[in-house]
This record gives C-alpha cells, sequence and structure tokens, in this order.
C-alpha cells in the first residue's frame, strides 16, 4: 500500500477539504471532476512534472511518457519502469518489478468496488472504473461514496480519476518540456523532483509498524544490492527485504 | 527503433500486470477474502521495493542526477525529510525543500 499513508498524511494536514454533501442536484462524474481539481491534482501534477522531467532526462519521448501515465496510471509502477530501462535491465526483471509495484491495486479494488457497485451499472463499467483507481482517487471516494446515492458512485469516481489523469498526462508533457526548454542547474532540481516526492512520501508512511519496517529494509537493501547486480537489484531488493521486513514483524510486531 | 518496440512493448506489458491487480480485485469483491497473511507479505514487498529504488537513485544516480554531489543529494534529503516533518508532515513543503537544497548546492559549486 504504497503511498496510500502518505496521501493519509496530506488529508490529515487538512489540505483535502471535502465539499458540502450532494446536494443531488449536480450529476455524479461533476462532481468528481470539480473535486479533482484542487488539492487532488495540486499532488499529482508536480509528482508527474518530476516524472516527465526524468523521463526527457533518460532520452524517453513525450509520446511514451503520455502512454505510460494513462496505460499504467501508477507512478511507483512507471518509476520503476524507466529507472530500471535506463541502467538497461532485462525486460522480464522490468515487467516483474513493476508489476510487484501495483499489488497494492488488489485490496484497493477489493475494499471499494462493493461500495460502488450498482445494479444501474454494468460489469464493463465497473471493470473500466478499476482501470482508473488511483490511491488518490481510492481514498476520495472511500470517503465521499457514503455522502452520494448509490447511482452517482461510478460516476462520481470515473470523472475524478480521469480528470486526475488528465492532469498527471498534461503535467508529464510538460515536464519533458520544461525539461528540455530551462538551463542545467533548474533541470536538475526537476530532475530530483520524481525521487524526493517518492523519499516524501515514504517518510510519511513510516507510521505503521509494517511500513516502518519494510521501508527500511528496503531502504537498506537496494543500494547494497546494486552493487551486486544493477540489473535485478530492484526485484530482490523487494522481494529479500519485504520478506526480512514480514518476518521481523510477524515475530515481535504483534507482543508490542 | 528495435529498442524504441521494446520499451513499449515492455510498457504495455507493465500495463497488463497492474491491470491483473486491478481487475483481480473486482472479480473477487465480495466472494474471497484475501489470505491477509500471504497479503502482509506482498505490501512489505511493495514497500521495500519501492524504498530500495529510491535509496538507489540517491545514492547511485543515473543520468543528470549523477552530475551532482553525493553529499549534495543525501543533504537535500535529510532537509527534505526536516521540513516535513517541521511544517506537520506538509507533502508540497518537504518535497519543495529537497529541490532547492540541491538546486542551490549544485549552483554554488559552480563558483568552485
Amino acid at each position: 500500500m504504497v503511498c496510500f499513508r502518505g496521501l493519509k498524511s496530506v488529508s490529515n494536514a487538512k489540505i483535502i477539504a471535502v465539499s458540502a454533501s450532494n446536494d443531488g442536484a449536480t450529476p455524479g462524474w461533476r462532481l468528481g471532476v470539480r473535486e479533482a481539481f484542487g488539492v487532488p491534482a495540486a499532488v499529482v501534477g508536480p509528482a508527474y512534472i518530476g516524472y516527465g522531467s526524468l523521463a526527457e532526462e533518460y532520452g524517453l519521448s513525450i509520446a511514451h511518457s503520455m502512454f505510460a501515465t494513462v496505460a499504467i496510471w501508477a507512478l511507483p509502477g512507471q518509476l520503476i519502469l524507466i529507472e530500471m530501462h535506463a541502467i538497461g535491465a532485462a525486460a522480464i526483471a522490468i515487467v516483474l518489478a513493476s508489476t510487484l509495484s501495483g499489488a497494492r491495486f488488489l485490496p484497493m479494488s477489493l475494499s471499494l468496488l462493493p461500495r460502488i457497485r450498482d445494479p444501474r451499472h454494468g460489469n464493463a463499467t465497473v471493470y473500466l472504473a478499476a482501470q482508473l483507481i488511483s490511491m488518490t482517487g481510492w481514498a476520495m471516494a472511500m470517503r465521499r461514496c457514503p455522502d452520494l446515492r448509490s447511482e452517482d458512485r461510478i460516476p462520481y469516481l470515473i470523472g475524478f480519476q480521469l480528470t486526475c489523469i488528465a492532469v498527471a498526462t498534461a503535467c508529464a508533457v510538460s515536464g519533458h518540456l520544461l525539461t528540455s526548454a530551462l538551463p542545467p542547474l533548474v533541470r536538475l532540481g526537476l530532475v530530483f523532483l520524481a525521487p524526493a516526492y517518492f523519499l516524501v512520501i515514504l517518510a510519511g508512511e513510516l507510521r505503521t509498524r509494517v511500513a516502518a519496517i519494510a521501508v527500511s529494509c528496503g531502504a537498506v537493501a537496494g543500494p547494497l544490492l546494486y552493487v551486486v547486480n544493477p540489473q535485478w537489484s530492484v526485484i530482490a531488493a523487494g522481494v529479500i527485504g519485504g520478506t526480512v521486513a514480514y518476518l521481523v514483524q510477524r515475530r515481535y510486531g504483534r507482543r508490542v | 527503433m528495435e529498442d524504441a518496440f521494446e520499451l513499449w512493448s515492455v510498457t504495455a506489458a507493465c500495463a497488463v500486470g497492474h491491470y491483473f491487480w486491478r481487475g483481480l480485485g473486482v472479480a473477487l469483491s465480495g466472494r474471497v477474502t484475501v489470505n491477509s497473511e500471504l497479503f502482509n507479505w506482498v505490501t512489505c514487498v511493495a514497500y521495500a521495493m519501492i524504498a530500495g529504488l529510491v535509496m538507489r537513485i540517491m545514492i547511485f544516480p543515473a543520468g543528470m542526477l549523477a552530475e551532482s554531489a553525493l553529499v549534495d543529494r543525501l543533504a537535500a534529503c535529510v532537509l527534505a525529510l526536516a521540513a516535513f516533518y517541521a511544517w506537520r508532515r506538509n507533502l508540497f513543503v518537504g518535497v519543495s525543500a529537497g529541490v532547492v537544497v540541491l538546486t542551490l548546492a549544485s549552483w554554488a559549486r559552480t563558483f568552485g
């Protein structure tokens, strides 16, 4: 559940303001679009500007960044993809690592979809909604759905997420353009944006014991294993660091 | 050209991999309770992987970041985290602090 707590810490800081409950006059999708502009867009935007800058730095095309953003729609998975591609990792290693990083979507859609399902929307719509879910949208929909009429919930989620995806894609493109236009020093800052963003997000996750142990184990294992074998280091750091963390919290976590 | 084709295929495969989790959540919702121990493990792996990648980028970066000094990058990390906690866990303040510190430190180095 990478990023979830980080987002929570943002919302705890009362940046995400939940507007008054729906009076029933506004269609669900419009409410979603309206609420996505504001803090959710402001959180997603800089992250994707950073992503675009990094992609530009690695010589990737704007078209590729747009495709990756729309198709994968998960920043950790995208970052793993372009970082591993930059060091020339094997295709299978990239796909495995990126896919594993997306495992958080399983409990997200598992928990959200029973709440938003409505007989008026077909199965295809539900599976489409699953593709659009992001951490922000999930957290927002979990909070908003109780206030919304049952048939408005899926349109709300779709409107909210399509807006986020549009903002993210536009920001990734502007990241590319800014990086190629700006002087080297500013460019350096932009390229640093994405890793700094994740550093801070991960720091925000350190509140729960499981996350704290897993993040620490991974942080140690990542650079060490990179020295041993750059190609497989991301996935090895995940599996080795994650397994150690899992065993540690199983052994000691419950008693305290 | 071939390289570009491979990159796009890998990207598409990553997208399919992500959709696997999303779609599985829909298919299982309301029917199965996910084995929580297995899921705890997967969560740990996901955390460790992204934390490992971020630390690797900080210590052994590729591309342009590699031209900055290691000390500057680590100082930027420390100050980003300090600012994040000092401003009541404000994501924007933390990230901006990191970016500004690295930029200024690298700029200062251009004076020798």
